[in-house]
């Protein structure tokens, strides 16, 4: 029951019904918006309102309003009815996987989803994806090269990046001398106790097996076996505290933890309030993600399309870029930056240097959908 | 009118109708499917099918009985200390409390008008390594130096203590409330000390009052696993931990739902073997 009914909605609806507001111009526009989002439109014509759930915290803001949302609305007339309802893959995936796998609407244009978990993967193999209509995004020539074949979606048929990350360690220099590496994350006695590693198996994993030597890029049995064992062996002798979500941000501030594997973007924003923070990429390699922009299916394929095509344009990365402070897989958006907000636009962690990006990996996808390793985490994370 | 008067007899169904309704779409219906779900094999990728797989509660039972019994352990450790901080409170406030009933109650339940998920997140602030409560125990020495309270037992404890004790206040407070204060007067009269009078009389009236507030609280700590999740350790997570990344994570979802009912069980189990102890008629007072 998502369906919100909108007050231009009702006035239409009922109008057409040649009532004032009757019972059933109320019903009728009730029905309307699922009615018409259920076949996943594949026309030309721009819906009365887009419906996008995101992340918390993952759009330009000013008070109670989204800038870049209203400017859509003004060039197009389209609404975005904005909704911050995703914290985590996994409960957000259980969230709509029911009405999905029944073959029912989400109510929901365009999703948000991160390829370092199963799940986009998982959506496109059981066919709850609608192909985004390219012909609307010709910005589409503005996505970074070193985006535009991502092994689970080769030809970026259903997805496109909203923000990157990279995951490396945040230690507070107040606590403990610079923390470059995982060996000492997790062997070095001074910070027993005062550590945390990130509950995503993707992160975690690939980071120990970069310091194991290994190649987290093909994964064996014999190399995850060896990093769950290592990981196992810290939480074991007390040294990591907890595996967190980013959790990890007020521990970490307060002085609880430190140091911790932490999520770029987080960091920027918790350097704003105390530099006694730093983050940096492990010497051995660290990882990076990408949370991407899906058209569920039932979603109206032409107006997302229409706004994804919006977030490339250079101007508009810009602006929700100097909010948001993650990584922007948008070429040009760093101009734009140079000249409104160039702290932004030169910081590395925003804008990664091209030694940082040749640092970082993603894991091996078949480790995402591996049943068997997936169980050996969980039961790992929760002993 | 008429028709209540010439279906007497059936009266009492009507009025019940509405409340085995009510349990009958949300409580028995869901668990039917929770059932079948808990029989079925395969995997999310493939589909789920119906197989009576009771090889489901066996490997529940067989993999996570760790889980099981630390559940059990810290929901009873957590019940009885809310028992032991309400009681002397609920009694206090029933008899001394005098005018002010009303606001002291409002004390308990108060904190409760905030979500139970900020309400735990206040306590990793208050328990902080380098927050008040560890520096004071530091220093006088009940911790070492490096000593923490966040992700201990202790810490998951304290969490499940305090996020369930007004559903102890409360049942022990109207129990108390209720009772005749001449019958203590009369026991006294009869050359009762103060605490055999209240051994004698007080306790055994208040005692429906216990049996639902352990209940109350009791049961629902059992399947907690949000104190666990933000105030423990991963050796300190619970049974509802691992239903949670079962059904979320793993999309395990008949392994979740064998876990569930297994759960189910064995808090059947205690409350019948506490039931048994303390006599059913205080169950229904």
């Amino acid at each position: 029951m998502t369906d919100v009914l909108t007050r231009r909605q009702l006035l239409q609806r009922a109008a057409v019904g040649g009532a004032a507001i009757s019972l059933p111009g109320l019903l009728a526009a009730c029905g309307g918006s699922t009615s018409s989002s259920a076949s996943g439109t594949t026309s030309h014509t721009l819906a009365k309102t887009l419906r996008f759930s995101n992340w918390t915290l993952y759009i330009d803001k000013q008070g109670q309003k989204h800038p870049t949302l209203d400017a859509f609305q003004k060039k197009t007339g389209v609404h975005v009815d904005y909704t911050e309802d995703i914290n985590d893959n996994a409960s957000y995936f259980g969230k709509i996987q029911g009405p999905l796998s029944r073959g029912q609407s989400i109510s929901r244009d365009i999703i948000v989803m991160t390829d370092n978990s199963r799940y986009p993967n998982l959506l496109i193999k059981k066919g709850w994806l609608e192909k985004l209509d390219k012909s609307a995004i010709p910005n589409i020539k503005n996505l970074l090269p070193v985006q535009r074949h991502p092994n689970w979606d080769p030809n970026r048929d259903y997805s496109l990046p909203w923000q990157s990350g990279m995951t490396g360690i945040a230690y507070n220099d107040k606590l403990t001398e610079p923390i470059t590496s995982m060996d000492k994350l997790l062997d070095d006695p001074k910070l027993k106790g005062k550590v945390t590693l990130l509950n995503e198996m993707a992160d975690t994993v690939t980071l120990v097996m970069l310091a194991n030597g290994d190649d987290p890029g093909k994964v064996t049995d014999a190399t995850f076996d060896k990093a769950i064992k290592r990981i196992k062996g810290a939480v074991d002798s007390g040294q990591v505290r907890q595996f967190t979500g980013n959790d990890y941000s007020g521990p970490l501030a307060k002085g609880d933890l430190s140091a911790c594997m932490a999520w770029s973007g987080d960091i920027v924003q918790l350097q704003a309030d105390n530099n006694h923070l730093h983050w940096n990429l492990p010497d051995a390699g660290g990882d990076i993600w990408t949370d991407n922009m899906l058209i569920p299916k039932g979603g109206d394929v032409y107006t997302a399309s229409v706004y994804m095509n919006y977030v490339y344009d250079p101007k508009v990365a810009a602006k929700i870029e100097d909010y948001v402070n993650y990584i922007c897989p948008v070429l040009g958006a760093k101009a734009v930056l140079l000249k409104e907000d160039p702290a932004v636009a030169k910081n590395e962690l925003i804008f990664p240097t091209k030694e940082m990006l040749d640092n970082v990996h993603t894991i091996d996808p078949a480790v995402l959908s591996n049943q068997k390793y997936l169980e050996t985490w969980q039961n790992l994370i929760s002993s | 009118m008429g028709f209540l008067h010439r279906h007497r007899s059936t009266t009492p169904y009507l009025l019940l109708a509405p409340g085995i309704a009510f349990l009958g779409v949300f409580f028995v219906v869901p668990l039917f499917y929770l059932f079948v779900e808990s029989l079925k094999s395969g995997s999310f990728d493939v589909g789920y099918t119906f197989s009576w797989a009771w090889s489901n509660y066996w490997d529940a039972i067989q993999n996570y009985k760790g889980h099981f019994v630390r559940s059990i352990e810290y929901a009873g450790i957590a019940t009885l200390l809310a028992l032991l901080f309400s009681y002397p409170l609920a009694y206090w406030i029933a008899f001394r409390g005098g005018r002010w009933k009303n606001l002291l109650l409002l004390f308990i339940v108060a904190p409760f008008f905030v979500t139970y998920l900020i309400r735990t997140l206040a306590w990793e602030t208050i328990l902080a390594d380098s927050g008040p409560v560890v520096g004071f125990l530091r220093d006088i020495h009940v911790l070492g130096p490096d000593g923490r309270l966040l992700a201990t037992s202790t810490a998951v404890v304290a969490g499940i203590t305090y996020n369930f004790l007004p559903f102890m206040a409360l049942p022990l407070y109207v129990s108390l409330e209720q009772i005749d204060q001449r019958l203590i007067d009369a026991a006294q009269d009869l050359y009762a000390s103060k605490w055999k009078a209240f051994l004698r009389v007080t306790l055994p009236l208040s005692l429906p009052g216990v049996v639902a507030g352990t209940l109350l609280t009791f049961i629902p700590a059992a399947g907690d696993f949000i104190n666990a999740q933000l105030l423990g350790s991963p050796k300190q997570h619970m049974i509802g931990n691992v239903i949670q990344s079962k059904f979320l994570e793993l999309t395990d979802y008949p392994s979740a739902a064998a876990m569930s009912f297994v759960l189910m069980a064995a808090i059947l189990l205690m409350v019948a073997l506490y039931a048994r102890a303390v006599g059913t008629e205080q169950l229904t007072g």
